[in-house]
């Protein structure tokens, strides 16, 4: 056992492939490929890949992801004249940049955020569409729809500051560049162009959601982890039957912390911790610049905003509104 | 077992090296960096300092050592012909500010990088054109921008350090190669580019900001929207990347001028911030009033790649240092440049 509890799984047991349960009979779509086994996903997570299986729904969307993304590379490659070299070396410097302001929520031409548009429409069908198969593949499973509830508050989010503030706002370009560096100097323009967003109520809360739900996530793996020797691993079962693993790592939260969230509760605890971090990191940011132009300004209103004696002498006033000094 | 088992774990120190290389990395600090808080405490006013760039910093920040001749002779003009900005010297000062000038901007070239060989007076030679221009500019820095320079002014060297074409000049960026056709438009941005610290903020800040306008203010100025502050995240951005630029240019912080606890609130704010606000307005007047308009004067080689004649910026006299030469008074031992009554 020793062996097994490692940070890699490294005592495989690997029975015969499991092709998983029967497709609904008027499927077009069959599942795909022999199932193998490769021993280095083993060392994470199962060993078996395959047999493939995507469904109408899932094809469509593979397929409208696959034109969003050739539409990001093909822009990408042109804005460095088709060099792969250079396409390599400044990929993180690179994106597909939203309209300028001046076309509103019109149609710009394509080399001006024309081919943003098209790209963000076929990303934004493609997610959906995968949010209608986990969905969907959640119900073939006689499963709840958690997962897929989850992923929507994700959406909800990319949906937030790709099209839905935008068009509040009236105009494509604010919303957020595809590309890696642009989209986080988009995060922190945001945030300067709107009153410094830590001001924002809703960022504050998905800022406590984001690390909560870390927080969460760790004690929770580590207290499984920890009573594994005793079976706690065996969540669900510990669940509608609690055994001396479930009973210990009970005791010692109730120990260390006072309080105890139960085998099945932790995963609500969990799960609404990460489900609320999009949904009010949405919220916020649909509030700014609609509802709120600076959000500094509305913390000094609403009694937010600390006051910090004044360390600077003499007191700095905006050299704009004095008269011009000439000598 | 325990073969496999030390596989295993040089793998992960292998994965581990591999990240922490990255670490040696000109573009990451490494430690010992030593900070000096500023504002008040908990606001992180502080600023940071790595010995290895201050050591990096303090060189090329020593100032020239130039000593004046003493006053004394007839006038320069009885002496001399074609003095069109220094004729009310005397000989011996005319001399020895001439004597600067070739130890400040041209020490290895000579008299004769500016002056036709055998005929001093000729105007003949595009450098004496532009020079003469330039001593306008010092005693109109000297003299109309004292909310910037103070009493401490700025002589050639400030920007030439020693060498005829100054370091840190700049010309308007016309963005890398991009294809033809209906694909590679950057918007102005996302280019690794050294005038905005590798950023992918817009690469060209310098030419909308330090010469066309100086209308750099984002922010509302309240609380809800009231329609009347159209400020795009766009200009955000160029506002931002020429602040990154200027950060660059001192060697500070944004907590140098600002608390970032709200960016435009001036009185929130550090003084340099007044003195930084003077210098925009301050390279902007001499782009547009000096530099730009000698372009005729230059040849092709000293253009732009857009035929621009060549600008200043933040970076052009403070070299890295929050003020060049860390304050050490330049204008002191040559009255001359400090005003334009001579």
């Amino acid at each position: 056992m020793a062996e097994y509890q490692n940070m890699f799984t490294r005592v495989q047991v690997r029975g015969p492939a499991y092709d998983g349960v029967p497709l609904p009979t008027r499927t077009t779509w069959k599942r795909q490929g022999k199932p193998f086994f490769s021993y280095w996903v083993g060392w994470f997570a199962d060993a078996q890949i395959g047999p493939i299986y995507l469904g109408s729904v899932g094809v469509l969307s593979v397929i409208c992801g696959f034109i969003a993304l050739s539409i990001m590379g093909l822009n990408l490659m042109a804005q460095v004249n088709w060099d792969v070299i250079q396409f390599i070396r400044q990929l993180p410097w690179l994106a597909l940049e939203p309209p300028p302001p001046e076309y509103g929520l019109h149609i710009p031409p394509l080399n001006e955020g024309g081919w943003w548009l098209m790209a963000g429409f076929f990303l934004t069908v493609s997610i959906l569409l995968w949010w209608v198969r986990m969905f969907q593949r959640a119900r073939a499973l006689n499963l709840g729809t958690h997962v897929a509830w989850a992923f929507a508050s994700a959406i909800w989010l990319y949906l937030v500051i790709g099209f839905i503030r935008p068009v509040l706002m009236g105009s494509w370009s604010e919303a957020v560049p595809f590309g890696i560096f642009p989209h986080l100097d988009w995060t922190s323009a945001f945030s300067i162009r709107y009153g410094n967003l830590y001001y924002n109520p809703f960022h504050m809360l998905s800022i406590a959601f984001l690390y909560g739900a870390t927080l969460l996530f760790a004690m929770h793996a580590a207290t499984v982890l920890s009573v594994s020797r005793f079976g706690g691993d065996r969540e669900i079962e510990q669940i509608v039957d609690r055994g001396t693993g479930s009973e210990r790592a009970a005791l010692f939260w109730r120990w260390t912390m006072g309080f105890n969230a139960s085998m099945e509760s932790i995963h609500r605890w969990c799960w609404w911790f990460a489900v609320l971090c999009p949904i009010t990191g949405g919220i916020g940011m649909l509030l700014t610049g609609t509802v709120v132009d600076n959000w500094y300004l509305w913390g000094i209103k609403h009694g937010l905003v600390p006051e910090y004696p004044q360390v600077f002498s003499p007191v700095v006033v905006d050299p704009a509104l004095l008269p011009r000094v000439t000598p | 077992m325990s073969s496999k088992k030390h596989w295993s774990w040089s793998i992960l120190l292998v994965a581990a090296s591999v990240l922490t290389a990255g670490c040696e990395s000109p573009l990451i600090e490494t430690p010992p960096v030593q900070t000096v808080q500023r504002g008040f405490r908990g606001l992180g006013m502080v600023e940071i300092y790595n010995p290895d760039t201050l050591a990096a910093q303090a060189k090329i920040n020593e100032p020239a050592a130039v000593q004046p001749l003493p006053a004394g002779g007839p006038p320069a003009s009885s002496q001399f012909k074609n003095l069109k900005v220094l004729g009310n010297l005397n000989v011996s000062e005319f001399t020895g500010l001439m004597l600067a000038l070739t130890a400040w901007v041209s020490p290895e070239q000579g008299c004769n990088y500016c002056h036709v060989e055998g005929d001093m007076a000729s105007d003949n030679i595009y450098t004496k054109v532009v020079s003469r221009r330039m001593l306008q500019m010092t005693q109109e820095i000297n003299q109309n921008w004292k909310t910037h320079v103070a009493a401490t002014g700025v002589n050639c060297y400030t920007c030439h350090r020693g060498q005829p074409v100054p370091p840190n000049i700049w010309f308007t960026n016309p963005g890398p190669r991009t294809a033809m056709g209906p694909m590679g438009w950057r918007n102005g941005q996302n280019a690794p580019e050294k005038n905005v610290g590798f950023t992918a903020l817009p690469y060209d800040p310098l030419t909308k900001f330090l010469k066309n306008t100086n209308d750099l203010r984002v922010e509302p100025r309240t609380a809800l929207p009231t329609g009347d502050n159209p400020k795009s995240l766009v200009q955000t951005e160029e506002t931002y990347a020429l602040m990154v630029y200027m950060s660059k240019a001192l060697g500070v912080n944004c907590t140098y001028c600002h608390n970032t606890q709200a960016f435009m609130d001036w009185t929130l704010s550090p003084p340099q911030r007044t003195t930084a606000w003077h210098g925009i307005n301050l390279t902007k007047e001499l782009n547009n009033n000096f530099l730009e308009p000698l372009q005729p004067v230059f040849p092709a080689n000293r253009l732009g790649p857009l035929g621009d004649a060549p600008k200043v910026g933040c970076a052009t006299c403070h070299q890295n240092a929050y003020k060049p030469f860390y304050g050490a008074l330049a204008v002191k031992d040559f009255p001359v440049l400090a005003t334009k009554k001579h």
